[in-house]
């Protein structure tokens, strides 16, 4: 029963698309192309901290009226 | 709002900008406003219809436009209240005939010289020519809304063009809501789609079978009272008129399965 009262509630999973959505929207970007410039960053990334591998996050974010690509490297 | 201009738009179409145009009208126009409606989808006119004034159409818009009759002859005046005119699309020409400019001097000459207060313009769906013109004498928006993905994604292309073209004073009307729904989550509630829109709403419309009977009778909602989506048009228009009015709590009063789902910790 229990399935039933705490299944993802279907408007944050909206909430979370829009807001993805809208970030690629008012940037102008097609999220295809920012994928592929993500896996670019990221290769190159690799080539120069190959041990944090697993950890490099490239992400696109909204802040306040900027969108703003943000890529995380842990430096240990 | 300080804006006497004010497009009704939302970027998608079958949100419901033509009834909160007609609606909203009527309701300035019933606390007392002189209200000029203005239909600019050119081909698919409808608020005539809407309105119930679809059988005294002679002239519209493009004949102002062009010249061929004057403001007064092509102004319907609502017989059922007073100070209540409707300007309605041609259904006849195609979009091109409307000019930006031209449609921008009659809407000031409606408010500088024949006296209105309020100019309320029904921008057609879209965001291309259309939309534009309706935008052009604007100083204010209202942006229709559904509490529903493909909706809130126009809109937020809608109010990035409005700001683009100095259009300021920008609401949202947030329409067929579902309260219920909301409830359950499994519809935005009014604070998501503020917060993921960045616009603050100056109406929350529940979803009210009302609106298609009234539409279908040509009379719109707020003539009658006691109807949910007809208050909340009123209260649009209150708000409009710089009244503090509170959003009434739509939410069902907490029933059996409520307080269970409470009692089991679910929000």
């Amino acid at each position: 029963m229990a399935w039933f009262w705490q299944r993802n509630k279907s408007k944050d999973v909206l909430k979370e698309r829009l807001k993805l959505t809208l970030a690629y929207d008012r940037a102008q970007l097609a999220p295809g192309m920012v994928d592929a410039l993500k896996n670019d960053l990221l290769d190159v990334l690799k080539r120069y901290f190959p041990a944090e591998q697993e950890a490099l996050k490239v992400e696109l974010e909204q802040r306040g009226e900027k969108v703003v690509m943000i890529a995380n490297i842990p430096l240990r | 709002m300080k804006a006497r201009a004010i497009v009704v738009t939302s970027g998608k179409g079958g949100v419901g900008k033509t009834t909160t145009t007609a609606n909203v009208g009527a309701a300035l126009a019933k606390l007392g406003e002189r209200v000029a409606v203005i239909d600019v989808d050119v081909g698919l006119r409808n608020l005539d219809v809407v309105m119930g004034l679809e059988g005294r159409v002679v002239f519209d818009l493009i004949d102002v436009l062009e010249g061929r009759c004057k403001r007064s002859q092509a102004l319907i005046k609502d017989k059922r209240l007073e100070g209540l005119f409707l300007l309605p699309a041609s259904q006849t020409r195609d979009k091109e005939a409307l000019d930006s400019e031209k449609f921008r001097l009659l809407v000031r000459a409606l408010i500088e010289e024949d006296a209105f207060d309020r100019v309320l313009i029904d921008s057609p769906a879209g965001i291309e020519r259309g939309f534009q013109t309706a935008a052009t004498p604007a100083e204010g928006a209202l942006v229709v809304v559904n509490p529903e993905v493909s909706s809130v994604r126009d809109a937020d292309r809608i109010i990035g063009m409005l700001e683009a073209r100095e259009v300021r004073e920008n609401f949202l009307v947030i329409n067929r809501l579902r309260p219920k729904m909301v409830e359950r989550g499994d519809m935005l509630s009014v604070e998501d789609v503020q917060e993921i829109l960045g616009l603050k709403p100056i109406g929350i419309v529940p979803e009210d079978e009302k609106v298609l009977i009234s539409s279908n009778e040509g009379e719109p909602l707020v003539l009658k009272n006691g109807s949910i989506a007809g208050s909340a048009f009123m209260d649009v228009a209150r708000r409009i008129r710089g009244e503090e009015v509170p959003f009434p709590d739509l939410r069902e009063k907490s029933g059996f399965m409520g307080a269970l789902r409470k009692l089991l910790g679910g929000s």
